[in-house]
């Protein structure tokens, strides 16, 4: 059945050795801890980067007003209170940094990808325990090297998330671009090894590890998400590894690659011959791919929930697997799109624009195939279908004006303006999070054997949402009114004077935001020890891991793997008195299987 | 002070949530609840779903209605016409497919929810439905491409000719410089190795060994005549920067080590810009904001704010560092004989090195 040897054999085995508390809890092999690990690591961050943004945001409602957090949190960068620009434009930074790769990417498609591809195929655990554990450890390396970078004598890197050179590669440019510099690139270096390591993982198990039975139509979704999600990031982390690489060695041994004709601190520098553009191409080759490393993990996890709640089997499924599998390909020849201004070739511009568009197709395809599952179905309104149908609203109104940003022609004008911040924050960055959510809410009681409260996680729900939505629909205003991202404070324009009440109505409903996530922070510790205990399959759905016991134990089930008979979306079945049909029943006598 | 408040309004918040969950915990004791949604749930989060919807229009509405007033006024250069009309149209496209599919989502999510005993539709496929949601958005894309494609050719295609301006921009940490050809109408070749020529007086780096250099002008406030093709070179002599000047739809990233390039015709004057109806209201709105600002500062013993006049700006839209939040220039769009006038009273490179 495997090339990978023993730890698939079909009869139970393996969990009688003795298990110490560092080989349980700390350097465990079984990719369910991992998952947590993944997962608590991946909040710990979160709540950085999120209270990064809550600080920005203060400044930016009340600009160079003195705040007593800053004092206590910022010491030397916020003299008398006020702001530092320096530090506004770190905290930019590291909060991107921190939101997209290691809370978005890790933090969601670490723990999902881990706890789902076993249990949702059938497999004991994943193909190489050891890499996965390395693979995690390595994640936890560059999140603690990410969090020493904050507290270097200069500053944390604060050239932007992209970090674009010269002003990342020169110390003269910033202060952020010296050590704390630094530090971010060997971060990211070992977070992208991490990465790779875990893709490859998720690949190897996905092709090799499924129980008898289940052939690749009858994956669930997410499994096809996470599958994808893998090949994506193996074909284009990598590149961004290399920018890195060399990067490094222009910042600390004098080559030229992306650096050429600088003055600067009154100073010619030797660099010749190099082209930040380069580094453009380089850096949003992964760039751009990310956007749906962090968004299709999300959009499986969706697609999952919406099914089970609205006891509905999900419409197309076929098509929503093309879906996947077109976006996956277009995201990886559409990195150009960020780059209209940059200075390359305008013909470039018109062939990004096309295939950036092409994109708007699949996801529209996505898009209405959710709408279409939740007709005429059972909605059991459960907080992770909350989340779930949230995304679906929030990729479409941030997916929409991607129909602008994607347009050369458009672009010229809204480019780094407020208006992409707006757009990516809907599209990606909220939608992938109540990805997160949805999935915490669901596999909760698969993860920890409890139930969360339902009670908090809907006022959860509903704080966010509402808050989401008032945080980042004022920004689109904001930016075709004119004003520049990454900007600390817009009162050098008078122009802009008219747009302080957008940035205290902006800055309240994010604050706001915040102190609501404290609820779902509550809601998943206390529930984790206190919560009702959880039944095996409390949302009554179809995939294997709800067969599994909910006592966690090495080798996920006991006695044999269940087979899988059918696909995994039989609910509400004509002639069937339950609504749900799980995977391993099979099937009955005259019983068709859908064709899809 | 303030952190403690903060910090104990916190811990006060934490100790009513503890609570709070305390409560439901020991109302629902009884009836032991399982944490998965029942019918009042589904009932009452229904209702929200439909009432949710009514919040994402409203907020809409309501943006446009007080807001829709800092929007950016009519284009003032020629292409600036194509750019916004293309705006408008995806707009308009982008407005109804949101208005239309978020109101199935949230109607679907509202009328079907969930109630014990209730059966769903066992409804997994539907080629032809499929078939018509891919071509719509293919017709409607393939549209949007090729108009967008056709304006993008447009705006970018550069041609010198007798008529046109060239003006290389030139950027550095935190400030905008521009340079103008001169009587000769080329300019002079440059490079950062020179800058520190003449004393630091070569600010954007002539090459004195070439002759077209030295009629060039150097100035820190732009200046266009309207209605003549303004060709701009980019260039920047530390990071990138990027020259964003929104009133004309225009911007270009300013790359070290290259030269870029972006044109444009201005079609409005300042003057005509600040007689703009919607400009003349801005303008006033921002004056009354600036108006109680000032109160408030010389209540605390500070200085007033000027009163606001309008200008085009040149704005740094490319992350420069710290003060990149304040790299601007002013431009001004005149008549061709306050042009004239206003070039003839700077001073060439020549003069200047003097």
């Amino acid at each position: 059945m495997s090339i990978l040897g023993a730890q698939v054999n079909e009869e139970d085995q393996g969990h009688h050795h003795k298990e110490t508390f560092v080989t349980k809890y700390i350097f465990s092999q079984d990719h369910k801890m991992i998952s947590k690990q993944y997962l608590i690591t991946g909040l710990f961050m979160g709540i950085i980067g999120i209270a990064m943004s809550l600080l920005f945001r203060l400044q930016l409602a009340w600009p160079e007003q003195p705040f007593g957090i800053f004092e206590v949190l910022l010491g030397k960068w916020a003299p008398d209170g006020v702001m530092d620009p320096n530090v506004y434009l770190a905290l930019v930074t590291i909060h991107g940094t921190i939101m997209v790769f290691f809370v978005l990417t890790a933090g969601l498609s670490g723990t999902f990808s881990n706890l789902l591809i076993p249990l949702q195929i059938g497999a004991r655990d994943m193909a190489s325990g050891l890499l996965n554990m390395i693979s995690y450890w390595m994640f936890f390396l560059s999140s603690v090297i990410m969090v020493i970078s904050l507290f270097v004598e200069a500053g944390p890197a604060a050239a932007g998330w992209t970090i674009y050179p010269p002003l990342s590669a020169l110390p003269q440019a910033q202060p952020g671009s010296g050590t704390g510099m630094t530090l971010w690139l060997v971060s990211m270096a070992i977070f992208i090894a991490s990465s790779l390591l875990g893709s490859l993982n998720y690949i190897v198990t996905v092709i090799n590890l499924r129980t008898k039975g289940m052939s690749m139509t009858r994956l669930p979704l997410t499994i096809w998400a996470f599958f994808v999600t893998a090949i994506i990031g193996v074909v284009s982390f990598p590149v961004l590894l290399s920018a890195a690489l060399l990067l490094i060695m222009d910042r600390s041994f004098g080559t030229s690659f992306f650096l050429s004709d600088i003055f600067i601190q009154g100073e010619v520098l030797h660099y010749q011959g190099g082209s930040p553009v380069l580094y453009e191409h380089l850096f949003w080759f992964l760039g751009h791919p990310e956007v749906y490393i962090v968004l299709l993990p999300a959009l499986g996890i969706t697609s999952e929930i919406i099914a089970t709640n609205a006891r509905k089997p999900i419409f197309g499924y076929r098509a929503m697997v093309a879906s996947i599998l077109a976006i996956a390909f277009l995201s990886t020849i559409v990195w150009g799109h960020h780059m209209f201004i940059s200075g390359m070739n305008p013909f470039l511009g018109s062939v990004f624009t096309f295939t950036t568009l092409l994109i708007a197709i699949p996801s529209a395809v996505k898009a209405f195939n959710y709408i279409t599952t939740l007709w005429k179905g059972n909605l059991q309104l459960n907080p992770a279908m909350l989340f779930s149908i949230g995304l679906v609203s929030t990729f479409i109104t941030g997916g929409l004006t991607g129909i602008i940003l994607g347009d050369s022609t458009l672009d010229i004008n809204v480019h780094d303006t407020y208006f992409v911040v707006a757009h990516f924050h809907l599209v990606m960055g909220i939608s992938a999070l109540y990805g997160l959510f949805a999935g915490v809410y669901h596999w909760f009681p698969k993860m920890f054997g409890r139930m969360m409260n339902k009670n908090l996680g809907y006022f959860h729900f509903w704080v966010t949402a509402v808050c989401a939505y008032g945080v980042f629909f004022p920004m689109h205003f904001i930016g075709m009114a004119g004003l520049p991202r990454r900007y600390y404070t817009n009162t050098a324009f008078p122009y802009f004077d008219d747009l302080v009440d957008f940035n205290v109505l902006i800055t309240v409903f994010a604050l706001v935001a915040g102190a609501a996530q404290l609820v779902f922070l509550y809601n998943f510790i206390h529930s984790m020890f206190y919560g009702k205990e959880a039944e095996m399959n409390p949302w009554k759905s179809n995939t294997l891991e709800w067969t599994a016991p909910v006592e966690h134990m090495h080798g996920n089930w006991p006695g044999k793997i269940p087979y899988v008979h059918r696909w995994p979306y039989d609910y509400s079945k004509p002639g069937f008195e339950e609504d749900f049909i799980p995977q391993h029943i099979p099937l009955e006598k005259g019983e068709e299987e859908l064709q899809h | 002070m303030n952190v403690l408040l903060i910090f104990s309004v916190l811990v006060l918040l934490a100790i009513a949530l503890w609570q709070i969950t305390k409560i439901f915990e020991l109302s629902q004791e009884k009836k032991v609840s399982t944490q998965v949604a029942n019918n009042k749930d589904n009932n009452l989060n229904g209702k929200l779903m439909l009432a949710f919807l009514i919040f994402i229009y409203a907020l809409t509405l309501y943006s446009f209605w007080a807001y829709g007033d800092v929007l950016l006024p009519e284009a003032a250069s020629e292409h600036g016409g194509d750019y916004d009309q293309l705006m408008w149209i995806s707009f308009a496209l982008i407005f109804f497919v949101q208005t239309v599919t978020q109101a199935l989502l949230y109607y679907f999510s509202y009328k079907y929810r969930g109630e014990k005993g209730k059966k769903a539709l066992f409804y997994a496929d539907n080629d032809v439905l499929e078939m018509i949601w891919t071509i719509i958005p293919v017709i409607t894309l393939a549209g949007l491409i090729l108009y967008g494609l056709y304006t993008w050719t447009d705006i970018m295609t550069v041609e010198e000719n007798d008529e046109t301006l060239v003006v290389e921009l030139y950027a550095q940490q935190f400030n905008w410089k521009a340079r103008y050809a001169g009587e000769d109408g080329v300019l002079g070749d440059a490079n950062v190795r020179f800058l520190q020529d003449f004393e630091g007086k070569n600010l954007v780096g002539i090459d004195a060994t070439d002759p077209n250099g030295f009629d060039d002008v150097v100035v820190q406030e732009l200046h266009l005549p309207v209605g003549r093709e303004v060709i701009f070179k980019m260039r920047s002599q530390d990071v990138l920067h990027s020259a964003y000047m929104p009133h004309f739809r225009a911007q270009m990233n300013c790359v070290p080590g290259m030269i870029t390039e972006f044109a444009f015709t201005p079609k409005t004057t300042t003057e005509g810009m600040r007689q703009n109806p919607d400009m003349i209201t801005k303008v006033k709105k921002i004056n009354k904001i600036r108006f109680e600002k000032s109160k408030e500062l010389l209540a605390d013993g500070d200085v007033a704010l000027d009163p606001y006049e309008f200008d085009y700006l040149l704005l740094c839209n490319k992350i420069c560092g710290a003060s990149h939040y304040n790299m601007q220039m002013k431009i001004v769009v005149e008549s061709e004989k306050d042009y004239e006038k206003w070039i003839t009273e700077q001073q060439t490179f020549a003069e200047f090195i003097q």
